[in-house]
């Protein structure tokens, strides 16, 4: 059974079809809360239809949701889900857990099943729990997690997160290293891209951080950025390949 | 095994707008091996829960404790099992309401779960699974102990030893050989721990990070994970192409 048949390609022709988010998404539980990223390339067949997009949208005030798979799905999750949170937090007067939030995803996810392709991760702060991660892939599974890979570019990341994952990192460390592990998604998955975007939540609210495609480390076979061939030559010593 | 008769069905079923459909399963569990042994029933599967031909999972329960006098075990959809641990919370929680002294034993929470599956089943929306059920409770001849299983078809039965999956092939065998009425605890564990090691040097998807759970009349422990030494020290393996270049 392949399942990544599910994650990345389509079948459909090669710029129509279904808006799909290939993509990277991260989620990472640090000593004081959470840390999500995403990269922000969505796709219909091998064209890139948005090269920004931002997959990590809000459920509540402290819970955000990474989307991966079918656009159009989970979006439509996510809508129902805030839709849902907002009426439940009126009624009990206080903000809504992140496991109710991941419990309400894995609802619509599992008794739709036939119907969705939405793999996501759920991440926020609550007083009761603290920083919390729950993975909801294909199927309509729950897992709550340290940390949770998903999309097409985590195939690459499985090896990287069992060498380098740590628990109990500060925030900074864990904001630079969700950043690191998406961009070496991006570098080897032809359906993640563009720029990577965090969002951070914990017991003092929600930070946003943008980290465009230009700024991110290069790795393996992957050139210093030029304006110009020009610039180089001026720059005298240029690497001569051919005479 | 598990997929191949209801992907025969598949073939058959139509399924029109709105009607509902028999799936592939997505975050599958791997098998799960039991065996009554003297003083109740003894559990084992793996703790992985793959995604295809990942192993995606490492850190999965897949045998949960059920009312006060059973284990249920199972390996298939995660999702699936999920749904059925909800179920039997709800019918522990009514049970525990009548309030009448008595508890469902595992015999009646098989038998629950024998019609869940096979009506499921019946109207191509199963739940894709094999499940394992187990228990001890007092009877008219005493303590007695109980061993079934149901899978996605309906098929069901009670045995002395039972597995799933892959374990089907590889651990029935050795069970069917070994498996004696008197067992003790001991001897229940190095006999699934025996299972459980042919199921890692020959199951794809399985891992090694196993966990045991018993049941007796005190009532049910599901112990730690922890992990199996392999052996992989003979001669044969070091240099198996040195009298045949080429052989695998």
């Amino acid at each position: 059974m392949d399942a990544s048949s599910l994650m990345g390609s389509s079948s459909d022709a090669p710029t129509s079809g279904e808006h799909r988010m290939g993509t990277t998404i991260v989620g990472v539980c640090y000593n004081g809360g959470v840390v999500l990223a995403a990269d922000s390339r969505t796709s219909t067949g091998m064209y890139v239809a948005n090269r920004a997009s931002d997959k990590i949208s809000q459920l509540t005030d402290n819970v955000y949701v990474c989307r991966s798979g079918s656009a159009a799905d989970t979006q439509v999750i996510s809508d129902y889900v805030r839709y849902f949170l907002h009426q439940h937090t009126i009624q009990s007067g206080q903000p809504a857990t992140v496991k109710v939030a991941s419990n309400l995803v894995r609802l619509l996810a599992y008794q739709n099943k036939s119907m969705l392709q939405a793999g996501m991760i759920v991440g926020g702060w609550d007083k009761y729990e603290g920083g919390q991660i729950y993975s909801v892939p294909l199927g309509g599974t729950i897992l709550r997690q340290p940390f949770a890979i998903g999309g097409s570019g985590s195939s690459y990341l499985y090896g990287l997160m069992d060498h380098e994952w740590r628990d109990g990192m500060t925030q900074e460390e864990a904001e630079k290293f969700v950043v690191k592990v998406v961009s070496l998604a991006i570098a080897r998955d032809g359906a993640s891209g563009g720029v990577v975007r965090t969002v951070t939540i914990n017991a003092d609210g929600v930070k946003r951080s943008f980290h465009p495609g230009n700024k991110l480390p290069l790795w393996h076979e992957e050139l210093e950025p030029q304006n110009s061939l020009l610039d180089i030559l001026a720059a005298g010593n240029p690497d001569a390949m051919v005479q | 095994m598990d997929g191949s008769h209801a992907n025969a069905a598949a073939a058959a079923a139509g399924g029109g707008e709105g009607t509902q459909r028999t799936l592939n399963p997505y975050v599958t569990g791997n098998s799960v091996i039991a065996m009554k042994y003297k003083d109740g029933v003894i559990m084992a599967c793996d703790t992985g829960a793959s995604y295809g031909s990942t192993l995606r999972y490492k850190s999965v329960e897949r045998i949960k404790a059920v009312g006060k006098h059973s284990l249920i075990g199972a390996s298939g959809e995660f999702s699936d099992f999920q749904e059925i641990l909800r179920y039997l919370d709800e019918l522990t929680l009514s049970d525990h309401m009548w309030d009448d002294g008595n508890s469902l034993g595992p015999k009646e929470i098989h038998a629950y779960l024998t019609r869940v599956m096979y009506n499921r089943r019946n109207k191509f929306d199963p739940l894709w699974n094999s499940l394992v059920l187990g228990g001890v409770k007092k009877g008219p001849k005493g303590d007695e102990k109980y061993l079934g299983m149901v899978n996605m078809i309906g098929t069901h039965f009670e045995e002395n030893h039972i597995a799933t999956g892959f374990g089907n092939h590889m651990a029935v065998p050795i069970l069917r050989g070994e498996w004696r009425e008197d067992l003790t605890f001991e001897e229940a564990v190095k006999l699934i721990e025996k299972c459980l090691l042919v199921l890692l040097y020959r199951d794809r998807s399985s891992i090694n990070k196993f966990q045991i759970a018993k049941i007796t009349t005190e009532g049910s422990t599901i112990y730690p994970p922890y992990a199996l030494k392999t052996n992989w020290g003979f001669a044969a393996f070091e240099n198996p192409s040195q009298g045949a270049v080429g052989t695998w």
